[in-house]
């Protein structure tokens, strides 16, 4: 690891103006699961690190009327153990669970989670994290089958995002001297195309600051197909999310982890289950179309069933089955 | 007078028991130290330089910037090194006052390569350019021509590393000529065979110390590169220098186990007889020659065989010894074609296991094994043909092996001293790999002298004990139960000798027992161990026991070759293609067993072990850039305890195995899982998935191809 300069400001506005202008000169630490470990092997060599752990108003969750506002410090723990999010949103309960690790549970952050870095493994043996060719004609298992035609073919590593996406969730951003901006998780991830770029639309001066959840009643669940059933990455998830009124489904989103380089909303697939009774069929029917447009590499074409399965899976879970 | 060989089982106190390992708490605790754990005055940190290319050519290595920096006391280069052959080919090494300045300075050290065209691909036999080596037994076409059925199938596992949890180096200390080294070591009274001549210093004057060590499976005898690297270092510097491989660099350059891929055709009678067995083996072991693993595995007397092995060289890290070299592989690779005959033949997988063990050497241990494994897991109850376990989505199935292995003792030294004040101490130039040797030679010694264990303090792991052999091939249990045995036996005679003249009984009618010295056929007369003890004057009892092995084989102290047969239980998710582990069963024999427990932990974790490999275990290597992507614990899986499910093991004891002597245990229980676990998934699914670890992207092609028979 490289020597770094250390700050622990106490409030967002001083957190803001210590970052830079660039991406990679100055880095926000919060859990720091992801961040020092990529530090110890030179992926990431940041001249300064800006610790959150002294910015009391980024801890916590709050509910106010008709929306939850989950602070970026917040543990992934105590989300999991939050009785609001276990009343509303017990896809995140279950998203949060399954990174198993009592350590990462302990220490991971849920703006961590959203703001992490892909675990591409040609990204993270120094290959970059566009070696395009080499993912195309190497070993692409693990890799995207979404929003692959660009040189971005890494998934995106969150466990919560592909939840706040169909959730309708809104990330609130500071900025400058503290100034807040409000963004649609789904329009606040986004697929890099230079070296320049993250996986997210922050500014490299910006912090995520928290996660606003609207309560609107809908059922929502999400499935994990995991390899190990101990802490593993997931190699597919599928969140669900609708309305459920007289047997019938409405405002249906169905949004894919770790297919592609953000989290992936199969519109045809919520398209599917608007309107219909939620059912062993429909669910099937929604993971099926749920794999429309899928573009497996040379290794991952298998990750097109895991897609059928887990979306199915998801929406019989959420639908109470 | 004692007699040392191996006690009745109605006079065993301490032998065949249930005992908990003595160093369980200095372990649980952390006071247990480890090589990383040492920690030396004014210790310096090396690092090593290795090679990012997986071929080329060393045009300069320049050490200026790392030499300038504040805190680098020493750099080492290679001058042997024209060239680099895998990732991770050492180059040089620097030391400096702290892990990060070492870390740094390596980093700065600028190595000019010119590179040349590498080869890591192991799944291609074409790509062999060895001789091929070729065995032949009886006639396989007459053979094919008498079967009723003929399958052919491919099959392979990948190249697996040993993963230490502890890795490979040492902590090395240079003083007054002398050299004091704590390496993470399977050998240590050999460890230091040719460091002194790389450091310049006698082989007396290297002093080799290693009390715990964090796994070796194989890959720790020699000191290798680092060993070297770190004596140089401190006599450079005359200060301790610790040298540890990083986890990528225990992945890459600590050893693999190697690949072995097969196609292999075999034909079986009606009544399930396999009439002749043909294959074809590739697989690499690096940049170095290939063994081909042995198939048919333990059916050994199938009348007609033939086998072709290519090895693939490549440019990776060197294969090493891991755990029951060649056995895995070879079990894999025989077992799942012989389940798949049965398949073929709609027979009972049991049956056909069974009927072919007539083709082993222990046809009627192996059919009690596969027996009492069967009633263990509940097969008769769970059992079904292949891939008619039922609909839906999760399908359960059972699949399994049996495997065997030599593990006939090393050459072994020991000292027994009984002290004036009663106590004993016992000295042994062998090492604990975390199995519980400390625990079974207090065990040996303790009953021999009539002793609680407790009572007896184990001095392992130095180089200044009495020699003894590096545990390897599981020899490690029966080499050192006979050395400690006839050690402990002939200091309690010499001490019946004192105890003799003062209680007036002659020494034949004299035993050690339950703290005491007594009278055998009148055990009032006795005197108790403390006063026996003090009869000796100034001056203990010290006697020496050794191990020559085939003498000791001759006297029934120890055996070689046992059996084992494993089942395994699996669902397998067909829509998700992932394998969960239920529940899998051990049977295994290994002559007489020291310690029962320890024993009984030995299997469990060479199942663990064997799971892992099956479920998760493979080195990936990009093939343009030639490195290893998965040099990490999070894309190298290891199973955890969730995966694992629920384990049995049953040893098999009492007459017909105590009467052998004592036989090694540590490579025959990860011989099987691999092979009994495909084979579940197979019968569970209803299609072969051909190629380990299990992992859901070859589930799920293996399903959508509907399987690798043909």
């Amino acid at each position: 690891m490289k020597s770094f300069e250390y700050a622990a400001p106490k409030t967002l506005e001083e957190a803001t103006s210590l970052l830079s202008d660039r991406w990679g000169e100055a880095e926000v630490l919060a859990g720091g699961t992801d961040l020092i470990t990529s530090m110890k092997q030179q992926i990431a060599a940041p001249k300064r690190l800006v610790s959150l752990k002294n910015v009391a108003d980024l801890k916590g969750i709050k509910s106010e009327g008709k929306s939850v506002t989950i602070g970026a410090t917040t543990t992934l723990g105590e989300l999991a153990a939050n009785s609001s999010i276990q009343e509303h949103f017990p896809a995140l309960v279950t998203a949060a669970k399954n990174v198993l690790s009592p350590q990462l549970l302990t220490l991971g952050t849920v703006g961590g989670d959203l703001c992490q870095r892909p675990r591409c493994w040609y990204y993270r043996n120094g290959l970059g994290l566009f070696s395009d060719s080499l993912v195309r004609e190497g070993e692409n298992r693990y890799h995207a089958i979404f929003g692959n035609d660009g040189p971005a073919l890494f998934v995106h590593p969150s466990s919560l995002a592909p939840v706040f996406v169909a959730l309708g969730a809104n990330m609130i951003v500071a900025g400058a001297k503290g100034k807040k901006r409000e963004v649609a998780a789904a329009k606040f991830f986004q697929i890099p195309k230079t070296e320049q770029d993250r996986e997210t639309s922050l500014k490299p001066n910006e912090i995520l600051a928290g996660i606003q959840v609207p309560i609107s009643g809908l059922k929502n669940a999400i499935y994990e197909v995991r390899h190990r059933q101990t802490i593993d990455w997931p190699y597919v998830t599928a969140a669900v999310a609708f309305a459920l009124k007289n047997g019938s489904a409405s405002d249906a989103r169905v949004v894919l982890g770790h297919v592609a380089p953000i989290p992936w909303a199969a519109q045809n697939a919520a398209k599917v289950l608007n309107g219909a009774s939620i059912s062993d069929s429909t669910a099937a029917k929604a993971g099926e179309t749920a794999t429309q447009g899928a573009k497996p590499l040379s290794k991952n074409e298998y990750k097109v069933q895991l897609v059928r399965a887990a979306v199915k899976r998801a929406v019989l879970a959420a639908g109470g089955a | 007078m004692a007699n040392a060989k191996w006690p009745e089982a109605n006079k065993r106190t301490l032998i065949g028991k249930r005992i908990d390992r003595t160093d369980g708490p200095l372990k649980t605790t952390g006071a247990a130290k480890y090589s990383y754990d040492i920690n030396r005055q004014g210790m310096l940190w090396a690092k090593l330089i290795t090679s990012p290319h997986a071929k080329a050519e060393v045009v300069s290595v320049n050490f200026d910037a790392a030499a300038k920096m504040p805190g680098v006391k020493a750099t080492w280069k290679d001058d042997s090194i024209k060239d680099v052959q895998y990732v991770g080919q050492i180059i040089g090494a620097v030391a400096a006052e702290t892990e990060e300045i070492a870390t740094e300075a390596a980093q700065r050290v600028k190595v000019e390569y010119k590179l040349l065209e590498h080869q890591v691909v192991d799944t291609n036999p074409d790509l062999s350019k060895d001789k091929p080596s070729q065995r032949e037994a009886g006639k396989v076409e007459e053979g094919f021509g008498q079967a009723d059925v003929v399958i052919t199938g491919q099959y392979g596992c990948p190249v697996i590393t040993h993963c230490c949890l502890e890795s490979h180096g040492q902590v090395t200390e240079v003083k007054d000529g002398e050299l004091f080294i704590w390496p993470s070591t399977q050998n240590v009274s050999k460890y230091s065979d040719r460091l002194g001549e790389t450091v310049d210093i006698p082989q007396n004057k290297i002093h080799v110390d290693c009390q715990h060590m964090g796994g070796g499976f194989g890959s720790k005898f020699g000191f290798d590169k680092w060993g070297t690297i770190g004596g140089i270092l401190s006599k450079q510097t005359g200060r301790p220098v610790k040298l540890m491989l990083d986890r990528d660099l225990e992945l890459m350059i600590g050893g693999n186990r190697p690949s072995a891929f097969a196609k292999i055709k075999v034909g079986a009678k009606k009544d399930g007889s396999v009439t002749a067995v043909q294959t074809e083996v590739w697989g690499t072991g690096g940049n170095q020659g290939y063994n081909a693993p042995p198939v048919p595995y333990v059916f050994t007397k199938i009348p007609n065989t033939s086998i072709t092995g290519r090895g693939i060289r490549t440019n990776r890290g060197g294969q090493r010894a891991w755990r029951a070299p060649n056995h895995p592989q070879g079990c894999f690779l025989t077992m799942s074609a012989f389940a798949d005959a049965a398949a073929a033949l709609k027979m009972d997988e049991l049956e056909f296991f069974l009927h072919n063990a007539q083709f082993t050497d222990r046809a009627d241990i192996y059919r009690e094994e596969l027996k009492i494994a069967a009633d263990l897991i509940n097969y008769k109850q769970k059992a079904h043909l292949r891939g008619q376990g039922g609909g839906g989505a999760v399908r359960r199935g059972l699949g399994m092996s049996i495997h065997t292995w030599g593990g006939r003792g090393h050459d072994s030294t020991c000292d027994v001293t009984i002290n004036p004040d009663g106590s004993v101490e016992m000295k042994i130039g062998t090492q604990d790999l975390g199995v519980g040797t400390r625990t079974t030679l207090a065990i040996v010694v303790g009953e021999t002298l009539g002793l609680p264990i407790e009572a007896i303090q184990v001095n392992i792991g130095k180089n200044s004990y009495p020699p003894s052999g590096a545990s390897g091939g599981s020899t490690t249990i029966g080499g050192i139960s006979t050395s400690s045995r006839l050690a402990a036996t002939d200091a309690l005679n010499a001490l019946l000798e004192v105890a003799s003249k003062k209680l007036d009984v002659p020494v034949d009618n004299l035993e050690a027992s339950g703290g005491s010295i007594r009278q055998i056929d009148k055990p009032d007369t006795k005197i108790a161990w403390k006063d026996a003890c003090a009869l000796l004057g100034p001056n203990p009892i010290t006697k020496r026991g050794v191990c020559v092995p085939g003498e000791a084989q001759k006297q029934k102290f120890l055996d070689a070759g046992v059996g084992g047969a494993q089942i395994a239980d699996v669902s397998v998710d067909i829509e998700t293609g992932i394998v969960i582990l239920n529940e899998m069963v051990a049977v295994q024999d290994c002559g007489l067993i020291i310690d029962l427990k320890t024993a009984e932990s030995q299997v469990y974790g060479g199942l663990i072990m064997g799971i892992t490999y099956a479920l998760f275990e493979e080195c990936v290597y990009d093939t343009k850039t030639g490195k290893m992507l998965n040099a990490d614990m999070e894309f190298y899986r290891l199973a955890g305890l969730k995966d694992i499910g629920q384990l049995k093991v049953h040893m098999m004891t009492g007459q017909g195995y105590d009467e052998r002597g004592v036989v090694g245990l540590g490579e025959p229980p990860v011989i099987s899982p691999g092979a009994a676990i495909a084979n579940a998934v197979a019968n569970a699914c209803g299609v072969r998935v051909p190629y380990l670890p299990l992992t859901p992207d070859r589930v799920i092609t293996a399903l959508q191809q509907k399987g690798g028979i043909v």
